[in-house]
């Protein structure tokens, strides 16, 4: 099974053919049965592949299929540069390649029936599976390059799928459509990818080489000159915060919510964002050798983190408080692979894949149920009528919020943890009031939608029902992971002492090699009791616990949440619109971009098309010219003929 | 009287016969035109055969001699059909080519 | 002697090729055609080229200009205007032109020929015997093809004159 990974990738492709040439002539049944065959096909080869990895040597947990050689790029720079075309299954990309198959086939099994009144039915299956193929590339890739054209994929993929309604208007404010949206996401990606090729080229031409096999060690070798593997270290984040919608490139994820729920819940809750992340805990040991660029990220991560969340506060539609806590999410794992602590932050991005997805697949219930309402101003009470939906997306929210045993709680006390352990304090701090923003703003929502008094119109009042089968028995098993799930990742502190972290040891041996000064887990392992460990879950948890209760105390009452909006005043009004961010680039950036376009466009029209319509007028000329030779005059013709002949005469006698 | 005299006189005679090509209007004009610059060149092609003492030149002169009947005859019955079509035969009259 | 005949020939082919090109009633233009034709026969005889010199008269004197005269008659042609018809441009560029033609042409071919003079003349030269012998051997393929060109020159004059085809 092993040395079939290159399936993973491709059987997705397959489903894309189908459903793309032949999807219109199909029935709705057969696209969908075709889409989710081939990722659950994905899936299960991704397990049978693992589970061979798994009984490898821990150390040599790594196997490389090689499809052809791609570019070979020969000498530069004196070393020989070889891309290869081929995917590796090591403990990294299993990881994230069992995430991305296995909530990807749950979320196509949901979008089956969550877009079968919509028109379109195959397309949108044809691009989910596209990107499905695409982000599998990305996550099994075995080289930069490889990894790139995945990272290219899902951009292109997610600007096809959040602008799937094409011209329907997503924003009444400004007028825009949802492929407006779509272009905005895809443009502000490239700025992130521009970064990243230019800090591959760096890598490709001081390093040699692009193979993941072999970079740790090119990298660590120590001979690198520090600033150069910060500068590298700084490109690629940019990068990644342009795909993971980091701080100053996070824009593009609200206005994402443009797309259908489903592509919300997986390209931009569990997978596509999750890459950025991917590649930095792909790139450990650059990190750990430039300590400079891993300050860098921790701290765009933290205050990403907080920044998000405070937005989330406000925001009205259900869909954007979500999109705003991944943001925020997104900055808790950048955090922990800034400090060093890169276990902590893939667990987390597994984790959250199950929480997240299973909250945006429940709001995506909720706004099936609710005929299209996404406001939550005009929901309440729900949960009498999707019982269902109600206490899934209830477990999604306790395990996001970190409440002890669910999943997030592993993982978000682990990132804590890691920071705590780095020694920066002030990361730490950050990150803990962040979570505690993250629980108040998440009870709020549950609240909000699924309790209290309904506030909305009584026709969707009546018509409110629970969604199918095919769209909640996802929602029950992404329940049950988000609430077992993380027992794999049980921290030593509450074992007694003993270790049965599983998902440290399986990812240990890839992110930690390398060697470097960077502490993150392993230094601080020893510096420390396990009383202060004791001591910082509890924090963890009042501040989590506070947050829900602070949430609740404030909604349930009627009014008191409009009468603390008020008396906040200026501030309110500042996170209510966001801290105009979108604005600021508007006007800062985007304007003077169109002023400068229309100048080309002048000029594109003027003086290029006019050069091009001058041959035109010249070549008319010169005919209207030439014509006026034929007179139909025999006698014109043959004194023309005669001074040809004179010509060539003089000619002959002259030379 | 070498060969250049008879020459000179075949080229003067060609030029007279071009430059009733050109200047003549009627039809039958310009082909007794044509006729002098056969001539002329007859006269040439006989000169240098004598010059080469080949009798190359003459069978040549010869070929046009018969060449210059065959034409005559097709062009004087060209001349009399077009009469018959616009009762003139002066060439300026046949302009329905131009631009 | 040769001079004096070389010079009257001469005088009597240019003057009857200008009055061929120049004057305005057809008939007489002809008919001076006719004396032009007649002298270049002069000159072929004093190149000791009998034969063309009679095949001249008797084909191109004879038959050519006859047919020519035929025709003139036939269609009862009006004499020439005085106009100067259509671009009197024309008339003028194309003397110009011709001149410059002669005047090119003729020094190159007296150039090339500068200094070199008949040879002897040989009883063999000119003779029916002599061309009839090349005609007939070296250039056998001509002959017959000149001669399918007489048959289609006639059957196209014939189709192209009649009235009612």
């Amino acid at each position: 099974m092993l040395d079939l990974i290159w399936l993973v990738p491709l059987l997705p492709i397959i489903g894309v053919v189908i459903n793309g040439f032949f999807g219109r002539k199909m029935t709705l049944k057969a696209v969908g049965l075709v889409a989710c065959t081939v990722v659950g096909l994905s899936f299960l080869v991704t397990l049978g592949a693992v589970w061979q990895l798994a009984q490898m040597d821990p150390g040599a947990r790594a196997h490389e299929v090689i499809l052809m050689t791609w570019i070979p790029v020969g000498s530069v720079n004196g070393n020989e540069i070889l891309i290869n075309w081929g995917f590796r299954l090591d403990a990294l990309s299993a990881v994230l390649a069992l995430v991305v198959t296995g909530v990807g086939f749950l979320i196509h099994v949901y979008s089956v029936g969550y877009m079968s009144h919509e028109p379109d039915y195959a397309r949108f299956f044809a691009y989910l599976n596209l990107f499905m193929a695409m982000m599998l590339t990305l996550a099994l890739g075995n080289n930069l390059l490889v990894l790139f054209v995945g990272w290219e994929g899902v951009g292109l993929c997610s600007y096809l799928l959040i602008g799937f309604f094409y011209d329907r208007p997503f924003d009444e404010r400004t007028g825009l459509t949802c492929a407006d949206a779509g272009r905005k996401a895809f443009i502000v990606n490239r700025i992130g990818d521009l970064a990243f090729l230019i800090g591959m080229l760096y890598i490709a031409f001081f390093f040699g080489t692009l193979n993941f096999s072999e970079l740790p060690e090119a990298l660590g070798h120590g001979s690198a000159s520090g600033a150069l593997l910060t500068g590298i270290g700084i490109l690629l984040f940019i990068g990644a915060c342009g795909k993971s919608a980091q701080i100053p490139l996070y824009v593009w994820l609200p206005d994402a919510m443009a797309g259908p729920t489903p592509v919300s819940a997986l390209i931009h809750a569990a997978t596509m964002v999750t890459a950025g992340v991917y590649m930095v805990c792909r790139m450990s040991t650059l990190y750990n050798h430039a300590p400079e660029a891993a300050a860098i990220i921790a701290s765009v991560g933290a205050l990403t983190a907080i920044f998000a969340a405070t937005m989330g506060i406000c925001a009205t539609d259900i869909k954007k408080v979500l999109a705003y806590s991944t943001v925020s999410q997104l900055g808790f794992m950048f955090a922990a692979a800034g400090v060093g602590a890169y276990v902590a932050a893939m667990f987390h991005l597994m984790t959250h894949a199950f929480f997240k997805g299973l909250l945006f697949l429940g709001a995506g219930s909720v706004i099936h149920g609710m005929s299209g309402v996404q406001d939550i101003r005009k929901m309440g009470g729900l949960k009498e009528k999707m019982p269902t939906t109600y206490w899934t997306f209830g477990i999604a929210t306790l395990a996001i919020a970190g409440i002890p045993f669910f999943a997030g709680f592993f993982s978000k006390d682990e990132i804590l943890a890691g920071a705590w352990n780095s020694g920066n304090k002030v990361i730490w701090g950050i990150l803990v009031a962040a979570a505690f923003i993250t629980a108040f703003y998440m009870a709020r929502l549950t609240y909000l939608v699924f309790f209290g008094k309904y506030r909305g119109d009584q026709k969707e009042w009546d018509h409110a029902h629970e969604s199918p089968r095919s769209m909640t028995i996802p929602l029950t098993i992404l329940a049950i992971l988000s609430a077992v799930g993380g027992f794999i990742g049980i921290p030593k502190v509450l074992t007694g002492g003993k270790d049965i972290n599983f998902f440290h040891h399986w990812l240990e041996p890839v992110v930690a090699s390398g060697g470097g000064a960077h502490g993150g887990e392993h230094g601080a392992e020893v510096a420390h009791s396990a009383g202060v460990e004791l001591l910082l879950v509890l924090v963890a948890v009042i501040v989590a616990s506070l947050g829900i209760f602070l949430a609740w105390n404030i909604y349930k009452t009627a009014g008191r949440s409009e009468r603390l909006a008020k008396a906040a005043g200026p501030i309110y009004n500042l996170v209510r619109n966001l801290y105009w961010v979108d604005e600021f680039y508007e006007r800062i950036i985007l304007r003077p971009f169109y002023r400068m376009s229309a100048m080309f466009t002048a000029f594109d029209k003027w003086v290029v098309d006019g050069l091009v319509n001058l041959s035109g007028i010249a070549a008319d000329i010169t005919g209207q010219f030439v014509k006026l030779f034929q007179t139909g005059l025999v006698r014109n013709y043959a004194l023309m003929f005669l001074l040809g002949v004179v010509a060539i005469l003089f000619y002959l006698a002259t030379i | 009287m070498g060969p250049q005299h008879y020459l000179l006189v075949s080229a003067i005679l060609f030029a007279l016969g071009v430059i009733g090509v050109l200047t003549r209007r009627g039809a039958i004009m310009i082909l007794m035109s044509v006729e002098l610059m056969l001539n002329a060149a007859n006269l040439a092609f006989i000169t240098f055969s004598r010059l080469h003492d080949q009798p190359d030149g003459q069978i040549f002169a010869f070929f046009i001699m018969t060449l210059a009947a065959a034409e005559a005859a097709v062009g004087l019955a060209i001349v009399i059909a077009l009469f018959r079509l616009r009762e003139t035969t002066e060439v300026d009259e046949l302009n329905l080519m131009k631009w | 002697m040769e001079l004096v005949a070389f010079v009257i020939l001469t005088t009597m082919a240019l003057v009857s090729g200008l009055v061929v090109i120049r004057h305005r009633n057809k008939v007489v233009a002809a008919l001076a055609l006719a004396g032009n034709l007649v002298s270049i026969a002069g000159f072929y005889l004093l190149i000791n080229a009998q034969f063309l010199a009679l095949l001249q008269i008797i084909v191109y004197a004879g038959a050519i200009m006859v047919l020519i005269l035929f025709v003139i008659m036939l269609l009862n042609l009006p004499d020439e205007s005085r106009r100067p018809g259509v671009g009197g441009i024309q008339g003028v560029l194309g003397v110009l032109l011709a001149v410059a033609f002669v005047v090119i042409l003729g020094m190159a071919l007296y150039n090339a020929t500068e200094g070199s003079s008949f040879p002897a003349a040989t009883g063999e030269f000119g003779t029916v015997e002599s061309v009839g012998v090349t005609l007939f051997t070296n250039f056998f393929y001509a002959f017959e093809a000149i001669s399918l060109l007489l048959v289609v020159a006639m059957i196209g004059a014939v189709l192209l004159a009649k009235r009612r085809l």
